[in-house]
């Protein structure tokens, strides 16, 4: 186009082209120059050539004014894809007076005053101790310790309702006194997997480029291609890696494999992937080994502890369902003989609610105790089993009331309602392939049907021949 | 992970011993220790310990792993049957 100052903006920012390209076709508009390069025959596509264009050429005033708009526009989102924003030094503040706050009867005693790494429009996480200068810029330098605040999301996202859009803004951070020489350690930016590394480094000196797996652990974001090759990609280029550390290795969490390809991000980035351990409890003994993983190190485990962790969020995202159950068995136990009994739909549908909640308890509690000790290695046999279980208690419970006929009903209820959801809890284990779960679906969803089947229909005939 | 084993004999996962370079990367992703590496060569040592998370293919440079890679997650599974794949995410379903 105008030749030499386009070519050199280009060449000072190497990776703005698409920016650049984006902003010029929103631009043409806005800078009203009738006629100007919109009509380019492959210009647009390469920025840096010169004259290519078949249309009438603009006045050099006109492309000026152009350029400097570009210039403008092109450095705004760049500036906050390589740094953050510059921390100013704190002013002065023995010059600056300060207010001492009076203690009145007015509430409460009013928090401390904001810290000076504030900026407006920014939300300082509790989690930054302060910023350090680096060659690309201020980077945040994190604590390892958790405090109320982390304790309290984790807590949170491990209940369930906000696990979701649990996150940290992507980029680099660092974490004791890291220089050029200092190792990367690469991770997600699910807040609570974040934390679970950060807690891990104390005494180390590290940098911690953090992805943005939109809020996801690592296994999973790997499992979805968020934690990805070119993510990592990106993202090292992006924070200016090559500018902070004199060497070419990216340490990534082992579970991130199953997005990455380690030698195509040496390919692209030159950086060279090192295989970290797993849990996070375990990088600073693999750093201080030189890099070396034992076995432990490399498998994964389910934990009793680990298992009990899940539960929660099980019986959280049963909540939906779980009150869908419930109005289908206030409806189907209503049924009577005189068509519809709301005293019918109560009566006998707290027994059948009271077979759903033990259901719940058996498949989504107790399988995920028990699972080593269940027999197996089908899910839903384990649910069955200890449905059945559940199942015994509730017809016992019942039976005066209800009659052998119903009490049989609840207790296939209840052993269809844990199997289920024993089923589901494929999706929260370490270790069930998809393949295995097609087959043990196949094998699982017609015997639940049919079991169902069996329960509403004595269900059924039982209410409507009482 | 010898304490919690699933259904034998469903891994789709495929080692094509003559391709391999004995690079040793799939031995090192597998979280199962699936892989053992013996005399150059990469060999599998524990198929049903399989969970098919792809690791090991994706990070086979030359390509001498296949598996049909995906999550163990029948909320998924049936997700998916009854609403057609790539609209469904296991993001929802309660494991991811």
């Amino acid at each position: 186009m105008n030749g030499p100052n386009d070519s050199k903006d280009n060449q000072t920012n190497p990776g703005s082209a698409p920016i650049l390209l984006g902003l010029q076709t929103e631009l043409q508009p806005m800078v009203k120059v009738p006629d100007q390069g919109h009509s380019c025959c492959g210009a647009a596509n390469t920025p840096s050539q010169e004259k290519t264009c078949c249309g009438p050429t603009a006045s050099p005033d006109q492309m000026q004014k152009v350029d400097q708009i570009l210039k403008s526009l092109m450095n705004e989102p760049l500036r906050q894809e390589t740094a953050p924003p510059p921390v100013q030094e704190p002013l002065d503040t023995q010059d600056v007076p300060t207010a001492e706050p009076v203690e009145s009867c007015c509430g409460y005693a009013p928090p401390p005053p904001s810290s000076h790494l504030e900026r407006p429009g920014y939300q300082l996480w509790s989690f930054v101790d302060k910023f350090i200068s680096t060659p690309v810029g201020q980077v945040p330098k994190v604590t390892t310790v958790l405090d109320k605040s982390d304790i309290q999301g984790t807590i949170m996202a491990r209940l369930g309702g906000a696990r979701d859009n649990y996150k940290i803004c992507p980029g680099l951070y660092s974490v004791g006194d890291p220089d050029q020489d200092s190792p990367v350690l690469v991770t997600a930016n699910y807040k609570l997997t974040f934390d679970s590394l950060r807690k891990e480094l104390d005494g180390l000196n590290a940098w911690i480029l953090v992805l943005d797996t939109r809020g996801i652990n690592v296994w999973c974001a790997a499992g979805k291609k968020l934690f990805s090759t070119e993510e990592v990609i990106s993202r090292v280029k992006m924070s200016g890696l090559h500018n902070i550390v004199k060497h070419k290795e990216l340490i990534l969490p082992q579970l991130s494999a199953t997005g990455v390809s380690a030698h195509l991000v040496k390919k692209w980035c030159g950086f060279k992937v090192i295989w970290g351990p797993i849990r996070a409890n375990d990088v600073k003994k693999f750093i201080s080994a030189g890099m070396q993983a034992d076995k432990p190190m490399r498998q994964v485990t389910f934990t009793t502890a680990e298992r009990l962790e899940l539960i929660p969020v099980e019986l959280y995202l049963l909540r939906k369902p779980a009150l869908w159950a419930l109005a289908a068995i206030f409806l189907i136990s209503g049924i009577s003989p005189g068509f519809f009994s709301f005293s019918a739909g109560f009566s006998r549908g707290i027994m059948a609610a009271s077979a759903l909640l033990v259901g719940i308890v058996t498949g989504a509690v107790v399988v995920p105790i028990l699972l080593p000790l269940l027999p197996g290695p089908a899910f839903y046999y384990k649910g069955a089993l200890t449905g059945f279980f559940g199942g015994v208690l509730v017809a016992g419970l019942w039976w005066d009331q209800a009659g052998a006929m119903a009490s049989l009903a609840l207790l296939i209820f209840v052993t269809v309602i844990s199997s289920f959801l024993a089923m589901n809890f494929t999706g929260s284990t370490p270790f069930t392939s998809p393949s295995g779960v097609e087959k043990e679906m196949r094998e699982a969803i017609p015997r639940q049907m049919a079991a169902l089947g069996a329960a509403v229909a004595i269900w059924l005939i039982t209410g409507l021949f009482a | 992970m010898e304490t919690f084993r699933y259904l034998p004999g469903t891994s789709t996962l495929v080692l094509d011993t003559a391709a391999c370079v004995g690079c040793g990367e799939c031995s090192l992703v597998c979280p199962h220790g699936v892989f053992l590496l013996t005399d150059g060569k990469a060999k599998i040592v524990d198929i049903d310990g399989c969970m098919e998370c792809g690791a090991c293919a994706v990070n086979c440079s030359v390509k001498a792993i296949t598996v049909t890679p995906g999550v163990g997650c029948a909320s998924y599974v049936l997700k998916t049957r009854l609403k057609g794949k790539g609209i469904s995410t296991c993001g929802s379903a309660g494991c991811c």
